[in-house]
């Protein structure tokens, strides 16, 4: 009846126990508020089924920021235990759920930490930026946020019903098959990332047709700002990316499920062929990832420079270099698999080789502060934190990039501390960059500018702390996974270091929670009643703040890159606008049903509940059905009301 | 644009279909399909052969479908599905190119045994033991 589900699966040691409690008294206490403050009526209509990309934008950004939590409060647990276990001391932790951890914190931090910020800032700013209203699916990105949070949900419900995935992020075969890891971890992982995966390659098409058919008139493609840009690059990937994710997984799932032999090591299968294709999809994945943050990075010099971005064109091309070579270095991710000479030569030089377009761009964004009038506002300073943290860690890339240099730190700390400076130093910092830019644009306030500073200086000397011992303990010989080591290879000095690291990391985590909370608390201090608090250069700055839920009143005509600061230089006084009835699209809980119908198909899947799985999939289908047949999907603003919601945004009398 | 309905994409560039071209691909699709079916039951060919033809009647199939129920080429100005469809063909290259080298690659590096990976590597690389 039930599967593989049965009360053994509740069972926990301590230390899961704490972290179960810790997350249903928070549920309850959301559950609770959200009752005693009667808001359930408030959340359900104005946000859970709005189709408004602000706020689904804002919706991903706060699962984001939430998981982020969980994956660092995993790495507290990963740095103790590795500070502890020496010798004959076993740590805090048991091997396998020190490996659990492992794998639930790079599963975390990727797809729901780095995908979840990137969607959000995509929906929060290409609409505005584009000059458009809304996204050229709005009911199809609903479902992709759905299904995003379905797959959320599904990796946080392994930690109270069942386990995690103990295989590691990507989860090799052998080990992930069903002869090493007969649970129900590996499927757990399989199918949050199949779920949440669907949802990343709906949201790629859905963000490729709006920028390429939804731009205000005027808006050539090398009129765009470079946000957008580097978010049509980085859709473009996903889209060609995401397919070979989807197909492996599904492969390694017909393996454990059913029997087949893709990636066994017997009956012809092959566990490298798994390696090979799950890094067909997981170099592309990395530069997805950084590519929008190059795009916010490229915002904000510009605007804190008060300059022009410097080789508009270049940066286009280096974008466009980026996205294409990334589908041809998969290989370095296994040059120690056995492959010959040529081979590692060829996806070496070719890692080595996109050393240049990133090179461009750095000194791009360089060359754009040169003789500008740099304002250290607290965006700007991630900037410049990011450039430091990523030259070095690219620079250890480039030396990664040479097969011969790469067998010496292959799986070594060297490479952990080499990717968490891309990724945290480029993307994290980006996205955090971003959401601090475009804050006000949003809520209609600014973020208190003394706490953004205080987190950004303990997050970069704790992110250093954190990661340069582990340079050297890869050097030295540690390896990631390490949940023990012997006492005279003299390591626990540097792993301590390390820890403390994690903590200031954490110092800082507590300055932006406080952040938000100060700068709601003091929202009026901060108001931005001009709609243009950083002098910005791009479109959304011409529009009110917050944002209201249709954008533009009047549709803005484009005739120049950096088209509202043209139009501030000009000085042009507007003339009297000119309305039209717009068509908005109604909300719809339909997203909720369809990731809902996801969720237990996953859930089915995962224990074997073999009488579920037909009816989920019915219930995923019938309910596209029923919203197709839906002709009553919109509604309009007749120009009148427009006029009138506009002057009261702008706080003018009507 | 059609600025009166701004969240609805108005003028995709993509031809739409008429029943008679959905039709016909529809047709053209099975005929491919019985004649792959057929190929392998009655034996018409055998081996490489019958992959080769195989192979032939899954690219014709792929057109069909690509020409009758995706408009492939049957756009207005700016052709993106043109420039969309190119790069997907490069990548899907790259990936299963790329896949048989690499595996190969490793093949030739893996033998079953030790002395069959050695025996391998002398005979390539013509080094006398």
């Amino acid at each position: 009846m039930l599967g593989k589900l049965g009360l053994d699966a509740f069972h926990h040691d301590i230390i899961v126990l704490g972290g179960v409690m810790t997350m249903l008294l928070a549920s309850l206490g959301i559950i609770a508020l959200l009752t005693y403050t009667k808001r359930w009526k408030w959340l359900y209509k104005n946000w859970l089924t709005s189709l408004d990309p602000k706020k689904i934008g804002v919706m991903y950004i706060i699962i984001g920021l939430v998981m982020l939590l969980r994956g660092v409060a995993d790495t507290l647990l990963l740095r103790a235990q590795q500070a502890t276990s020496v010798g004959d001391s076993t740590g805090i932790l048991t091997s396998d759920h020190f490996q659990q951890i492992f794998s639930a914190h790079g599963t975390i931090m990727i797809f729901f930490v780095a995908m979840g910020l990137m969607f959000g800032l995509i929906n929060l700013i290409v609409p505005l930026q584009i000059g458009a209203r809304d996204v050229a699916f709005p009911f199809l990105n609903s479902i992709s946020f759905w299904l995003f949070a379905a797959g959320m949900a599904l990796v946080n419900l392994s930690l109270i019903v069942g386990e995690f995935s103990a295989a590691g992020w990507l989860a090799y075969p052998p080990l992930s098959g069903l002869q090493y890891s007969p649970g129900v971890g590996v499927d757990y992982w399989i199918w949050s990332l199949q779920i949440a995966g669907v949802g990343s390659l709906l949201s790629g098409i859905n963000f490729f047709v709006t920028i390429l058919k939804m731009r205000a008139p005027g808006m050539t493609l090398m009129k765009m700002p470079m946000f957008v840009w580097s978010v049509l690059c980085s859709m473009i990937m996903v889209i060609f990316a995401f397919p070979i994710l989807t197909a492996t997984l599904a492969m390694l799932s017909l393996d454990r499920t059913i029997g087949t032999h893709f990636f066994t090591s017997d009956f012809g299968g092959n566990p490298m062929m798994y390696i090979n294709l799950i890094w067909a999809w997981g170099h592309p994945e990395v530069y997805i990832l950084v590519l929008p943050a190059f795009g916010i990075f490229s915002e904000i010099v510009a605007t804190f420079s008060r300059k022009r971005l410097f080789g508009y064109a270049s940066m286009v091309w280096a974008l466009g270099a980026i996205s294409f070579l990334s589908f041809i270095v998969w290989l370095h991710h296994f040059f120690t698999m056995g492959a010959g000479a040529d081979v590692n030569a060829f996806f070496g030089i070719m890692t080595g080789v996109i050393a240049i377009p990133t090179g461009v761009k750095i000194f791009n964004w360089l060359f754009t502060m040169f003789r500008g009038r740099i304002k250290f506002a607290t965006p700007m300073l991630w900037f410049l934190g990011f450039v430091v943290i990523f030259t070095i860690g690219g620079l250890a890339g480039v030396l990664m990039s040479v097969p011969a240099i790469d067998f010496q730190v292959h799986n070594s700390l060297f490479l952990v501390a080499h990717f968490h400076m891309m990724i945290v130093g480029g993307v994290l910092f980006g996205y955090f960059a971003g959401i601090t830019y475009w804050f006000p644009k949003i809520f209609g306030f600014a973020l208190n500018e003394r706490l953004g500073k205080y987190a950004f200086w303990s997050w970069i000397i704790g992110f250093t702390t954190a990661f340069t011992p582990l340079y050297i303990l890869g050097l030295m010989g540690a390896t990631r996974r390490l949940d023990h080591y012997d006492k005279s290879l003299g390591w626990q000095g540097l792993f301590a270091v390390a820890g403390v690291g994690v903590l200031i990391i954490l110092l800082g985590i507590g300055f932006q929670i406080l952040q938000f909370v100060v700068s709601i608390w003091q929202r009026n201090k901060n108001l931005d009643s001009t709609g243009d608090p950083w002098n910005g250069r791009t479109l959304e700055w011409s529009t009110v703040s917050p944002a209201p839920f249709y954008n533009f009143a009047v549709t803005p005509h484009v005739t120049d890159r950096d088209q509202f600061w043209a139009d501030k230089q000009a000085k042009t006084t507007a003339a009297k606008p000119h309305y039209e009835d717009i068509g908005m699209p109604k909300n719809t809980g339909m997203g909720i049903v369809i990731a809902g119908f996801a969720f237990i198909f996953g859930f089915a899947v995962i224990w074997h509940i073999i009488w579920l799985i037909p009816l989920a999939l019915f219930g995923i289908i019938a309910s596209v059905i029923i919203r197709s047949t839906d002709d009553e999907t919109e509604y309009t603003i007749t120009a009148a009301e427009l006029a009138k919601l506009d002057s009261a945004h702008k706080g003018q009398p009507a | 644009m059609n600025k009166h309905a701004p969240n609805v994409v108005p003028d995709h560039g993509a031809g739409q279909g008429t029943l008679k071209s959905y039709a016909t691909g529809f047709i053209l699709s099975v005929v491919v399909t019985l004649a792959a079916y057929s190929l392998v039951v009655h034996h018409v060919f055998t081996g490489w052969d019958l992959v080769f033809a195989l192979i032939a009647l899954a690219l014709v199939q792929l057109l069909i479908q690509l020409i009758f129920f995706l408009h492939l080429g049957n756009e207005s100005k700016p052709r993106w599905n043109l420039i969309v469809f190119s790069f997907m063909m490069v990548v899907v290259l790259i990936v299963a190119i790329g896949t048989l080298w690499i595996m190969d690659n490793l093949d030739y590096n893996h033998g079953h045994t030790p002395s069959e990976t050695d025996n391998s590597i002398i005979r390539d690389e013509l080094i006398k033991p």
